[in-house]
């Protein structure tokens, strides 16, 4: 059974239609790329996963379970949102860290409130607190090792290139042991020479087997690192499957006036 | 008249007792009006329309019309509508004021809040936080920041607004010195009250100058 599960999403604005209908799947340990012109919906596809918006039809299931339904608005209580919302982990464009925060402060902030909440319920002890904040720290060492800031630890936001920032970002999601990572366009807000740090820690969280879903502009990247591909024009699915097929033997014009626009 | 050290000793400890009055209604209004003014923001701010729109038009008659008319309304209008002295003097001093400067710092802080990018508050939701836990632990520390400049100038107003409070007869500083001119047809003790308020702007100055220090460890 397939680890993510979208059927039939929609989302309008106003009179703008922008997801018209979108059904796809993916295994657990794939990279999916969305590729597409801006505008045609690929990152308000995101946004909806990551319940930043709410699709106004549709079902997203995780593991076979339905976690969004817009049929049944039970499950869309505050708390219910939060809980399924971590299935999901999102890196945004514009990294979005918490600047009064050092880089170990962001990538702990999150879980520890979690840990503390979580130790209330079940009348735990300061103890068993500390040991769980122990864990987190621990944990962040290692996630900020394996994005090669170790020794970042202790800088601001601030006081790192753009390239940093982002892989900071990506380390605070992987905190929070997410089942899907999603990327929002990670590198468009990138210098060019600071792409590559961070496409390849993207590189070796798929050769960790993370599951994740990548908006993105490179297509390099997208043909090198996906599994699969979907290219999305004017809020729909326009074409989808393998990335060399998918680059190498276009089949609609759209995709193919998209990708020769872009080789210019 | 020639101004004797016993007489200067004399009016420098008389000022002085006007002067603890001044700093009580300035640390009460303070300390009463910070957070009011955080709750009054966030009415202007509600997505709830009618509620915006009451809090709006609360803050715009506050900050329309003249303070020193305020404290006259606080004081007189229970007295003469009702013939109810509810409020002492200093109590309708402290009223008057934490009411008016709660609007001003509301503005600030919707400022301030408002200025805070969306994706601040979309970071932390991804991450499963909740919205108190958003708004206390990643907003409100940049909000401080953004609004210590505009906080610090209305906190300077505030030490020198004190005065109005002599308008009902509460005898701050100045209207301790003020007494000195009719009784005694001294003027100096008014002039003199200026290094009083020189002083109490100054410390304060080097205290928020420490604070945007502290804060400066960061760029928003």
């Amino acid at each position: 059974m397939a680890l993510l599960e979208v059927k039939n999403v929609t989302k309008r604005f106003g009179k703008v239609e922008v997801l018209k209908g979108i059904d796809f799947s993916l295994e657990k340990g794939q990279v999916l790329s969305i590729i597409g012109s801006s505008g045609s919906g690929k990152t308000t596809l995101l946004r909806c996963l990551n319940f930043l918006e709410t699709p106004d039809t549709g079902v997203i299931s995780v593991d076979g379970n339905d976690i969004f339904d817009a049929e049944d608005t039970k499950k869309m209580s505050a708390a219910a949102i939060r809980e399924s919302r971590l299935r999901f982990g999102l890196v945004f464009q514009s990294f979005n860290l918490f600047p009064q925060y050092s880089v170990m402060e962001n990538l702990m902030l999150a879980p520890k409130l979690r840990a503390k909440e979580e130790i209330k319920a079940a009348k735990g002890t300061r103890a068993q607190l500390k040991q769980r904040f122990a864990e987190i720290e621990e944990n962040a060492r290692e996630i900020l090792a394996s994005v090669g800031l170790s020794d970042k630890e202790d800088s601001y936001p601030c006081q790192l290139s753009g390239g940093q920032q982002q892989r900071v970002s990506i380390a605070r999601a992987l905190m929070m042991k997410p089942d899907i990572l999603c990327f929002d366009e990670p590198t468009s807000a990138l210098d060019p020479e600071l792409t590559g740090e961070v496409l390849k820690v993207i590189k070796g969280l798929r050769d960790e087997g993370r599951t994740m879903i990548v908006v993105t502009h490179e297509m390099e990247f997208a043909r090198n690192v996906s599994d699969n591909v979907i290219f999305m024009a004017n809020g729909v699915i326009e074409e989808q499957g393998d990335p060399e097929e998918l680059f190498g033997a276009p089949k609609s014009t759209i995709l193919q006036s998209f990708l020769s626009g872009i080789k210019k | 008249m020639a101004i004797t050290w016993s007489s200067f000793c004399k009016v420098t400890l008389r000022l002085l007792e006007g002067f603890e009055t001044t700093c009580l209604i300035f640390a009460l209004t303070l300390v009463l009006a910070l957070p009011l003014g955080l709750i009054i923001s966030f009415g202007s701010m509600s997505k709830f329309k009618p509620l915006a729109f009451i809090t709006r038009v609360f803050v715009w008659i506050i900050r329309g019309v003249p303070l020193m008319l305020q404290i006259f309304v606080v004081f007189y209008v229970p007295r003469l509508l009702w013939h109810w002295p509810f409020l002492s003097r200093f109590n309708a001093v402290i009223v008057a004021f934490v009411i008016n400067y709660a609007c001003y710092f509301s503005e600030i802080y919707r400022g301030g809040i408002e200025g805070i990018p969306r994706g601040q508050y979309e970071a932390g939701e991804v991450l499963g936080m909740t919205k108190s836990q958003i708004f206390f632990k990643v907003v409100l520390m940049q909000v401080v920041k953004r609004i210590i400049a505009p906080m610090s100038n209305e906190i300077i107003t505030l030490v020198k607004d004190t005065a109005l409070a002599r308008v009902i007869m509460v005898a701050e500083i100045l209207k301790v010195a003020e007494e000195y001119a009719s009784t005694s047809a001294l003027i100096w003790p008014t002039f003199y009250t200026a290094v009083f308020y020189l002083v109490f702007v100054g410390v304060l100055t080097l205290l928020f100058g420490y604070i945007e220090k502290k804060l400066s460890y960061y760029k928003a």
